[in-house]
């Protein structure tokens, strides 16, 4: 997954299991985003600095002042909205080996996504601003469609203790691997109540899993911000969902909101990708 | 000499989202000192119309991580007063209990990791781990206890999962909130710790008098709900909120920006605390006192120790309503709820001051139209001004450039601006 041009610079070295270890510089970058993904790295406090002392961080503009553009791993939050955005996507890309989507509006473009599907940013801006001009780009597009992306994690937001083990995996070499089943399989192990049963709508049945079930574990139904599974098979989760009683827009909704399932739903048809 | 400079501070750093500073003082006199904000816009407005009103709150928390508890709380509340749903007495503690953890979360943020350092002579929190480790060991203590208490009511702390239109998709138990009210009834020795440290750092001599905006406390210190006041005396309930926020375009920002009674107002921990200083609970009012703050104060610099002052209030006044909890007999989680069609209005004090959404709802339950109004977005031209009027107290000083540059930037950081948010 993590196979292209690891050469990670020491930006010192530190030890895990006996074994001197470089310590990678990172930097944290955010678009168009709620910025929640970043404050997640700054939950968990009980591990915070055990997990920064992984890295040494290069930039990161929420929490610090001094600021270098020297670093190994760039983690980008948010989507492309606006130009200057492009042009510090493509900054980050040239210095950074290991470029990261970090979280789904990264990934898929996230809620901030849903814009294009009301006429773009013209007619929002509009709606909003009325006649007074917006700088916008017209559409909010994953950073995907302008760099290459090294590798992706998934969630809105993420999930830290994933977040810990992916840098952990990256830092050390390891390959990073991600589940390609669906959520339901992650659900059912964690011996949860299933939403269908309580009359709620899931979006489970085609969901990457990961996120340990974090919606339904709370009986909540979930709404695919991971994005799709492997093989999702989109026709039975229509299926599934109209044996329940919820119409076909009512899933469209759900499979709308993160942009993940974007590459079926613009097909414009229920079929399986 | 008489005092000349350039100050560009671009983008500012230890704030949420994107802004500049740039401050021009020729011989003595500012040309121009100016706060402008170059965050993209996001358009939840627009995203809103035509979405059924019971998913409004989940995308809606998405306008902020650092205050997507307020953002859902304020969510359901106006499509619950749009569709004139009333909450049981337990989920309106819940809430409150939820957006208290909230409140503790984002001030121990703001204090300790983006404004500490300025007052501890350090560019970030994270030299400050070698050389204050005791302060950062209880700001992670703080922090931690407020997203344990995030993640209990809510399910977590960013986004939260549980809150839902008619209440709670679960409830937390009895054990797990006992275990919540220990730890907050250990954490009053860090808050202690924590007055005593802001109460060392040197605040700038500054004021310029200011209308302060918040909810209006009757009978107590008020967060979900409620009728509207100003320091300059106006008063409106909640579903005015137009007539307290007067929003308008500037060409310098991509958030709007508010007015009332004079060109500008704030809203946040220092209004709320200047309007309702007398419903603060006693061991926060002791603070504010043995923090030098006293109501009006318009010395925007104080924010920070307005934030301290509510650190405690929120921690005491969460043991009280988890003692009412647990003294209760356990309600219903949510009750059902039937969209309807209406218009419903919600303000509730987030951590940066009073927080605005308004919904119209047609009669498929479907979102007609949506407005949010967000505190940042109207501190911001309170900001800008503060900024020309103190740009103008240092050049009278004859202040050295370098220290008005880094004061300018403790002032905008005072106001723990959200601007990602304010840009939604
Ligand atoms: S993915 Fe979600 S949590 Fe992360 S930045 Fe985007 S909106 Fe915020
Ligand atoms: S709750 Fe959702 S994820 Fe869990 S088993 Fe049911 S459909 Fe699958
Ligand atoms: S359950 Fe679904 S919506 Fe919830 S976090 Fe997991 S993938 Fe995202």
């Amino acid at each position: 997954m993590n196979e292209s041009g690891r050469n990670i610079r020491p930006g010192g070295e530190r030890n895990y299991l006996g074994v001197a270890v470089p310590r990678p510089r990172v930097a944290f970058l955010e678009l168009t985003s709620c910025e929640g993904c970043q404050l997640q790295i700054l939950n968990r406090e009980a591990g915070l600095f055990d997990f920064l002392d992984l890295v040494e961080i290069a930039d990161f503009r929420e929490v610090m002042t001094e600021r270098s553009e020297d670093y190994e791993i760039a983690f980008v939050e948010g989507c492309i909205s606006r130009d200057d955005e492009v042009e510090r996507l493509r900054s980050a890309r040239e210095r950074a080996s290991q470029l990261v989507a970090f979280g789904s509006c990264a990934c898929f473009g996230g809620v901030n996504q849903l814009v294009n599907r009301i006429g773009g940013h013209g007619r929002a801006g509009k709606v909003v601003y009325g006649d007074f001009p917006v700088d916008a780009r017209g559409v909010s597009e994953p950073v995907s469609s302008f760099v290459q992306v090294d590798l992706f994690i998934y969630g809105c937001p993420v999930r830290k203790e994933e977040v810990e083990k992916i840098v952990t995996d990256l830092v050390l070499g390891r390959p990073v691997v991600y589940p390609s089943y669906p959520l339901c399989m992650e659900c059912k192990a964690e011996e949860n109540i299933c939403l269908f049963d309580l009359g709620e709508p899931c979006l489970g049945p085609v969901t990457m899993a990961g996120c340990g079930a974090w919606c339904p574990g709370n009986r909540v139904g979930c709404w695919g911000c991971r994005g799709p599974a492997r093989d999702a098979n989109m026709e039975q989760l229509f299926a599934v969902m109209e044996r329940h009683g919820f119409p076909a827009d009512m899933v469209m909704e759900r499979l709308e909101c993160f942009g993940g399932f974007n590459r079926y739903l613009d097909r414009g048809s229920t079929g399986t990708g | 000499m008489r005092l000349s400079c350039d100050i560009e501070v671009k983008p500012l750093t230890r704030v949420e989202g994107y802004g500049n500073i740039s401050i021009r003082i020729r011989d003595g006199r500012v040309e121009e000192a100016k706060w402008e904000v170059v965050e993209t816009p996001r358009f939840f407005e627009a995203m809103l119309a035509g979405r059924r009103c019971g998913d409004a709150p989940l995308l809606c928390g998405r306008i902020c991580g650092i205050c997507s508890v307020s953002h859902t709380l304020a969510s359901i509340r106006a499509v619950e007063n749009a569709c004139g749903l009333v909450p049981s007495r337990q989920t309106s503690d819940l809430r409150l209990l939820l957006n208290h953890f909230e409140t503790l979360q984002s001030h121990i943020l703001h204090l300790y990791f983006l404004a500490a350092p300025d007052f501890l002579g350090q560019g970030s929190v994270f030299p400050l781990v070698k050389t204050h480790p005791d302060e950062v060991q209880r700001a992670l203590r703080l922090k931690m206890l407020a997203n344990d208490g995030c993640d209990i009511i809510g399910g977590r702390s960013v986004h939260p999962v549980r809150a839902v239109v008619g209440g709670f998709t679960v409830l937390p138990e009895k054990k797990q909130l006992s275990a919540l009210r220990q730890r907050l009834e250990t954490a009053a020795a860090d808050l202690d710790a924590t007055v005593e440290l802001f109460a060392g750092f040197s605040v700038p001599d500054f004021t310029r008098e200011t209308e302060f905006v918040s909810l209006k406390g009757e009978g107590e210190y008020p967060f979900i709900g409620g009728r509207l006041v100003s320091s300059d005396g106006v008063v409106k309930e909640e579903h005015e909120y137009l007539d307290m926020t007067n929003e308008y375009t500037v060409p310098h920002s991509t958030s709007k920006w508010t007015r009332l009674s004079r060109q500008s107002f704030a809203v946040g921990a220092l209004a709320r605390v200047n309007n309702n200083f007398a419903f603060l609970h006693p061991r926060a009012r002791d603070a504010a006192s043995f923090l030098g703050l006293a109501p009006v104060c318009h010395n925007p610099f104080m924010n920070n120790a307005a934030q301290v002052v509510e650190c405690v209030h929120v921690v005491m006044d969460a043991v009280a309503i988890i003692d009412r909890l647990l003294a209760a007999d356990p309600d219903d989680a949510a009750v059902r709820f039937e969209p309807r069609e209406g218009v419903g209005v919600a303000a509730l004090e987030a951590p940066r001051g009073v927080l605005y959404h308004a919904y119209e709802i047609d009669g498929s339950g479907r979102i007609r139209r949506a407005d949010c109004v967000i505190p940042t977005g109207q501190n911001h031209a309170n900001i800008y001004h503060d900024l020309a009027a103190f740009a103008e107290s240092c050049a009278a000083k004859g202040m050295e450039d370098r220290e008005i540059e880094h004061l300018a930037q403790v002032l905008v950081r005072a106001y723990d601006p959200c601007i990602s948010c304010s840009v939604h």
